[in-house]
């Protein structure tokens, strides 16, 4: 099948272009490197905990932001490079990530603010729920 | 019969079917893509899921740290996380023999696909074997810890070191009332309250009065305000005492499904379903990857002429550790 053979060509620059490969296995390896190096990161903020990030935003600590942010850069990249996203065509990628973001915001943003009422109705609640 | 036939308007388009082909996908590609979305959106709903419980119980969450501090051949020592890292770079890992394996069959080499796909194989027997062994240390438990009457957890500590310690530490086993009768007898019995436990409420409230220097830490949550960091409240001696003698009602070791050592018995609950249900998914794709495996040896696709299953299978492969990374921050880091 001739078509598969023109899927071949990866791009081959992370970083927005700022970070070019040779060929596709380098840009693998590099990936690994920068996937590493983001979860050790991560362990390591995990492990100290400092405490100039207690403070808080939007009820999330900004460690807990931290996290999640960095999670999301993981996300990326297994994504686009790994699982070659960033070689699809515009369409097939819009269709795949537009939905998921979209609907899984909508989700979380209903579902921890309707927890965050029953956790505040349980603490003032005329009822105490800790005996 | 030119009348039959309705015009679109969109021959030769993109849109106008035909050769063009607008997601430049083949079909079982597209598809693996399409099921992957659904998979991630039923994954989101666990995971947002666990969110919502995890603020309506603030408080009695269980601190991950505390929970998953174990690490193999290391006993006794307090590794918090460090496993679940090891774990987690064993998945990236796996991850990239799989890439490693899609771009040789790119290149329709043969040896390097299976070799790689060999590694990736091993790579996620590795981590299900990881994940039974995390398992297995959250059933047991570590401290053991005391409920109250409204299913709270009550959890014990050194007064001076404000360190954990465990039941063993302070607790002796009496006499007890019971008939060496189970099932090997063929007597049927239904295991409740004290029977099966290693001790009973009153052994840990006599262990607990011979030992001035416990004190107990509850659920609730102070704000330290040196730090700015949330910490769990800890009783004076008497106040312990009077918890222990008036709202205890049972022993608790380890988790299950209706009890969990740590904090809330929800936790424990998500803990098995999103963490088995993401297991089960690094299975089955072991489980496809060695049925392509050894399609691979068989030279299947090379007969096709490409390897384009490999990379239906990698996506699958890649996703399992896509969802890895969101379980190990909302389980363990956050």
């Amino acid at each position: 099948m001739a078509d598969h053979a023109a899927h071949h060509e990866h791009k081959l620059a992370i970083f927005r272009g700022r970070l070019k490969f040779k060929n596709n296995v380098q840009k693998i390896w590099g990936v690994l490197i920068f996937l590493s190096l983001v979860t050790i990161v991560e362990v390591a903020l995990g492990y100290i905990k400092p405490d100039f990030l207690n403070g808080k935003f939007l009820a999330l600590k900004y460690l807990n932001w931290i996290f999640i942010i960095l999670t999301l850069v993981k996300a990326y990249y297994i994504t686009w490079d790994f699982m070659h996203m960033r070689d699809e065509t515009s369409g097939l990628r819009r269709a795949v990530v537009w939905t998921a973001v979209f609907l899984i915001i909508y989700l979380i943003a209903i579902l921890l603010v309707e927890g965050d009422y029953i956790y505040e109705v349980y603490k003032d609640a005329a009822v105490s729920f800790d005996f | 019969m030119d009348t039959t036939v309705a015009t679109t308007g969109t021959e030769g388009q993109k849109w106008g079917g035909g050769a063009t082909r607008p997601l430049g996908a083949s079909y079982g590609k597209m598809m693996m893509w399409f099921f992957i979305l659904s998979d991630a959106l039923t994954f989101s709903g666990f995971l947002a899921a666990y969110g919502f419980s995890r603020f309506k119980f603030i408080e009695e969450w269980p601190i991950a740290d505390e929970v998953f501090n174990h690490f193999p051949f290391l006993h006794g020592t307090d590794a918090p996380m460090f496993y679940v890292a090891l774990m987690t770079f064993i998945l990236i890992g796996s991850s990239v023999t799989m890439v490693l394996a899609v771009d040789a069959g790119h290149q329709m080499n043969r040896k390097k696909v299976s070799f790689y796909l060999l590694l990736t194989v091993i790579g996620g027997l590795i981590f299900v074997g990881s994940q039974a062994w995390e398992w297995k240390n959250f059933i047991a438990g570590e401290y053991g810890a005391v409920k109250t009457k409204g299913g709270k957890i009550l959890q014990f500590l050194d007064a001076k070191t404000e360190e954990r310690i465990a039941l063993d530490e302070f607790v002796q086993v009496g006499p007890r009332d019971l008939q060496a009768y189970g099932e090997s007898e063929g007597i049927w019995y239904e295991t409740s309250g004290d029977i099966g436990a290693t001790y009973t409420i009153d052994e840990v409230r006599k262990g607990f009065a011979a030992n001035p220097n416990i004190v107990i830490r509850t659920q609730q949550l102070e704000v330290n305000p040196e730090t700015g960091a949330s910490e769990k409240i800890v009783l004076s001696r008497e106040e312990s005492m009077r918890r222990l003698q008036t709202d205890a009602v049972s022993v608790v070791e380890g988790a299950n499904l209706t009890e969990n050592e740590y904090g809330a018995p929800l936790f424990a609950d998500f803990f098995f379903f999103i963490t088995g249900f993401h297991g089960f998914h690094v299975f089955s794709g072991v489980v496809f990857n060695l049925i392509i495996f050894f399609n691979v040896l068989l030279g299947t696709y090379e007969r096709r002429g490409h390897y384009e299953m490999v990379e239906k299978v990698g996506l699958y492969w890649h996703f399992v550790d896509l969802v890895w990374v969101f379980v190990f921050t909302f389980f363990y880091l956050v």
